[in-house]
């Protein structure tokens, strides 16, 4: 009449060659269904359906990879989920879901066709991975800025796929594009001398794409900081985006393209520390080496390079920061970024920083490690469920009265700044960094 | 037409379409709990918004002869959500409300969907000093609701009680879809407890859709001890010593030899190798005598051989105590495919007996295992990593499971301390109970559930005479049933 089977099949049935069930078998455990990480993830707090619980969409890819359901069966749902990998820090048995979930969006992005694939390809092979492009693009958002050209450029989807339609003002000024570069002096710091400080300390700063073409000041503010605590800092040419998001939709030769570039780029200056201030850049570069893991010339390579990268935050840390010493007298809340506390385990460095600052009251936001919903283009494809997990996190903001926001990722500062704006709240949204160099005259 | 096809537009008219899942990636997962069974597909899941709807829901799958399963949040390791045939399952999600909080009548009323570890952050947050107080390893994820299903206990059980301790009153829906209430705030119900009837009941007997509970003030100080023993029995005989001197710790946990290495490897205790077994012992209440009692416990393990007695001196060496307690599963987990937990009891004074059988078991089996116990109850807790993909060794888990609960039973214990029976001890209930006692239990079954409705082929020994609900057995090996 009926049965009760196996969780998993007596023979592990994953014998394909997608890259989910490569996941799977790759896999040393699998998961339990304990639900540890059901309480953490914002789309099953939302929806309250288990095939929107990490859980849930573990079993449903587990079932893709073992041949018992179909790819397109659970790609709805699968297609949920943030990637904020909240579910991997909650998961007591080191359930690695980001493996799976990535995963399944390669064979997804193998399977996309026709115009859909040409669409994704044009965004990013044909914007991101092209700095000059890409800052074409935000010079014509400053005229946005200063003109109101807003039905021109919100008739744009490229323009809300970079998130800046409407949440200017929130922001830091956008500076014309690599301006910042010349406000910044690289090489040696002023005011150290190699010799005394017992030998300059060196970092190469890794620019990214958006960070570099919207968020100069962020840039302008790390290398200010850097150098006010004697490092010398560098630029290495030839450096592009890091990929993240090209691998994120599938477009993993591309992402390798880039990853070669990167690597390439950061080799002409030694072993310096790699330094960003980019959480999912720093997320995603510290994972070259398995990026690489299969091209043989480049996997030792790639692993080096990932051993060098460092969010700035981390870099810092680890050294005895300089006392800051002019008084940034703000209220201020810090919100984790995931690609920071769950895909890096930072979460402690960037509150150690704010603390530093004199004059700042650091407030503690409920749930700060939850995500925000940004998640690159998630929120063009689900609008409503990110809403709704952005409309969560700005309760908690306007609860904690705060005069600044503070989070150390281009995609959270759009987010939280859009957040902002459509509730009217009166906040600032800053990368900590940018606040610690108010702190350095 | 199916009868998903029918049910699905009618359940949709009632609670809305949102709130009703029938696609089939929505479906395959309410296969699953958090046991090592998988069950069949389902209907369709419902998420009903309040006690109306639910008796809605339930009067309709009456009149189409549906069977309903109510479920919390799947962290139930009997498999007492595991859907056996066709079935709706109430899915409770959107029924997390906190409706009353009266600390003079020191009790609270609530939705069952309201999650365990969210209902003592709400105490918390209010200010009282109140919390509820049964605390189950999934407290973070498990509902109310699922506790009260499941009479969940966990490590502060000792002293305060299981769930079916701190359960005043219910609101249920029964099969026929009628909402009746039980028990309720006052102090004394006379005539029958209906209410400790359905706690515990698995879902059997009627949806459970409100519930009353106790909540009790905080103690106002709370000490953590780490004892090392050379081995589990000298532990075992400290614990005895601890309990027939009056004292009664708030907890009182129990790792063995492998159990300590496995979890020092993820939180860094520093268990000595040399140690047989720990103690982690939690002393609560009035600041005034505590240290009196402290020093009672110490000299009670120093008699019993203990190697080494600590008192965590922060709140942060506390918590790294109880982290290497609450991390156990996980951990065992996280070296193996998957783990088996097992779940048992024996007289307090039998536990080192009852850990060298259970090892002597599993070693004659091949099987690797590691211990925990609610030491002071003499809740027992195997931990056994298996492979499933190896199908001999999950079949040497089967037995394995179904020889150490006929061991606790002769040794006068229990198939189940605090996880219930599900499917995964439906066997092993005829252990316990003679034929005259369950046929007792059933007929109570029947009267309330006549056409077995309620959450079907659970609990109850499937081969044998049992009427309309003998199915088979339901094994680790994914045999099939008669
Ligand atoms: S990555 Fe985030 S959204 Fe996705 S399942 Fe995990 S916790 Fe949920
Ligand atoms: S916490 Fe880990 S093992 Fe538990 S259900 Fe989630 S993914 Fe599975």
């Amino acid at each position: 009449m009926t049965a009760i089977d196996l969780l998993l099949p007596a023979e592990p049935k994953a014998p394909g060659t997608s890259h989910l069930a490569q996941a799977w078998r790759n896999a040393t455990s699998h998961c339990i269904k304990c639900g540890f990480c059901l309480p953490v993830c914002p789309t099953y707090s939302v929806l309250g359906v288990e095939a929107a619980s990490p859980r849930g969409r573990l079993d449903l890819m587990d079932a893709v990879a073992q041949g018992r359901l179909a790819l397109g069966t659970v790609a709805g749902r699968v297609g949920q989920c943030l990637g904020c990998l909240a579910c991997e820090t909650a998961c007591p048995a080191g359930i690695r879901y980001g493996q799976m979930f990535e995963a399944l969006q390669c064979d997804m992005g193998t399977q996309r066709r026709g115009w859909r694939r040409w669409r994704a390809r044009l965004l990013l092979d044909g914007v991101l991975a092209r700095p000059r492009v890409l800052r074409a693009v935000v010079l014509a958002l400053r005229v946005y800025q200063r003109s109101g050209l807003q039905r021109l450029l919100r008739s744009s989807g490229l323009l809300r796929l970079l998130g800046l339609a409407g949440r200017e003002g929130r922001l830091p000024p956008l500076p014309r594009p690599l301006a910042w570069r010349a406000e910044v002096e690289f090489g040696a710091p002023p005011g150290t001398d190699a010799t005394t400080t017992g030998g300059a300390q060196r970092a190469a700063l890794f620019t990214g794409c958006v960070m570099d073409a919207a968020f100069g000041a962020v840039h302008a503010a790390t290398a200010h900081v850097l150098a006010a605590n004697g490092v010398q800092c560098a630029l290495p040419a030839g450096q592009r985006c890091c990929g993240a998001l090209h691998a994120h939709a599938g477009e993993t030769a591309s992402a390798r393209r880039l990853a070669r570039a990167n690597i390439a780029a950061f080799e002409t200056v030694g072993d310096a520390p790699v330094v960003l201030n980019s959480a999912g850049c720093g997320a995603f570069m510290k994972r070259y080496g398995t990026l690489l893991a299969d091209d043989p010339a480049w996997a030792p390579r790639a692993a080096a390079l990932a051993a060098r990268v460092r969010d700035v935050s981390e870099f810092l840390a680890v050294r005895t920061l300089v006392p800051p010493t002019r008084a940034v007298a703000l209220r201020v809340a810090y919100d984790d970024p995931c690609h920071l506390v769950h895909a890096q385990g930072i979460s402690r460095e960037p509150r150690d920083l704010l603390r530093a600052i004199p004059g700042l009251t650091l407030v503690e936001l409920p749930e700060s490690t939850w995500c925000c919903g940004s998640a690159g283009s998630y929120s063009l494809q689900h609008p409503e469920l990110a809403g709704d997990v952005l409309a969560r996190k700005m309760r908690h903001l306007a609860a904690a009265r705060v005069d600044v926001v503070a989070t150390g990722n281009p995609g959270c500062l759009l987010q939280l700044a859009l957040g902002i704006s459509r509730q009217g709240l009166d906040v600032d949204v800053r990368h900590p960094i940018e606040l610690l160099a108010q702190a350095y005259p | 037409m199916s009868k998903r096809q029918i049910l699905v537009p009618q359940l949709q008219r009632l609670l809305g379409a949102d709130a009703v899942l029938h696609a089939e990636a929505d479906r395959f997962v309410y296969a699953y709990d958090a046991s090592v069974f998988r069950g069949t597909d389902v209907l369709a899941v419902v998420l009903p918004a309040n006690t109306e709807q639910v008796a809605q829901v339930v009067r309709l799958a009456a009149r189409h002869d549906v069977p309903i399963i109510a479920r919390g949040a799947g962290t139930g390791i009997n498999g007492g959500a595991v859907p056996r045939g066709d079935a709706l399952v109430i899915e409770f999600s959107r029924m997390n409300r906190i409706l009353a909080v009266e600390p003079d009548n020191r009790l609270a009323v609530m939705e069952p969907g309201v999650v365990n570890q969210d209902l003592k952050a709400h105490l918390s947050a209010l200010g009282y000093g109140f919390t509820y107080v049964p605390d189950p390893g999934s407290q973070v994820v498990s509902t109310i609701g699922g506790n009260v299903g499941n009479n969940a206990g966990g490590m502060h059980c000792l002293k305060y009680g299981v769930t079916a301790n701190h359960i005043l009153g219910l609101q249920v829906v029964l099969a026929d879809g009628e909402v009746v209430e039980v028990g309720g705030g006052s102090a004394t119900r006379p005539g029958m407890d209906l209410t400790g009837l359905l706690v515990g009941s698995e879902g059997t007997l009627g949806v459970v859709t409100r519930i009353t509970m106790r909540i009790l003030p905080l103690p106002e100080t709370v000490v953590t001890q780490l004892a090392l023993f050379p081995d589990v029995s000298a532990a075992a005989n400290a614990v005895s010593g601890i309990m027939a001197a009056g004292i009664l710790p708030a907890a009182l946990e129990l790792l063995d030899r492998r159990m300590m290495a496995l979890v020092d490897r993820f939180v860094h205790v520093g268990y000595p190798e040399h140690a047989g077994a720990a103690l982690i012992i939690e002393l609560d209440g009035l600041a005034d005598g505590m240290d009196r009692e402290l020093r009672r416990v110490a000299e009670i393990c120093n008699a019993h051989a203990a190697l080494e007695i600590k008192t965590a001196q922060s709140a942060a060496e506390t918590e790294r105590l109880w982290l290497s307690r609450r991390a156990a599963y996980g951990v065992a987990a996280s070296f193996s495919p998957t783990v088996y937990v097992m779940d048992c009891t024996v007289p307090r004074n039998l536990l080192a007996q009852a850990i060298a059988g259970v090892i002597e078991i599993c070693d004659a089996r091949g099987l690797e295992v590691v211990n925990l116990a609610h030491a002071g109850d003499g809740n027992l807790h195997p931990l056994i990593p298996v492979d499933r993909a190896n199908a001999a060794q999950a079949a040497a888990a089967t037995e394995a499971h179904h020889e150490i609960m006929a061991m606790c039973v002769a040794m006068g214990g229990s198939i189940t301390g605090e996880h219930g029976v599900g499917v995964e001890k439906q066997q092993e209930l005829g252990l316990m109970y003679d034929a005259d006692e369950l046929a007792g239990m059933q007929a109570v079954k029947r009267a309330l559930d006549p056409d077995g409705r309620c959450n079907p082929h659970k609990i109850f020994p499937l081969r044998g005479n049992v009427g309309d609900i003998a199915v088979g057995a339901a094994s680790l090996d994914g045999g099939r049933l008669p």
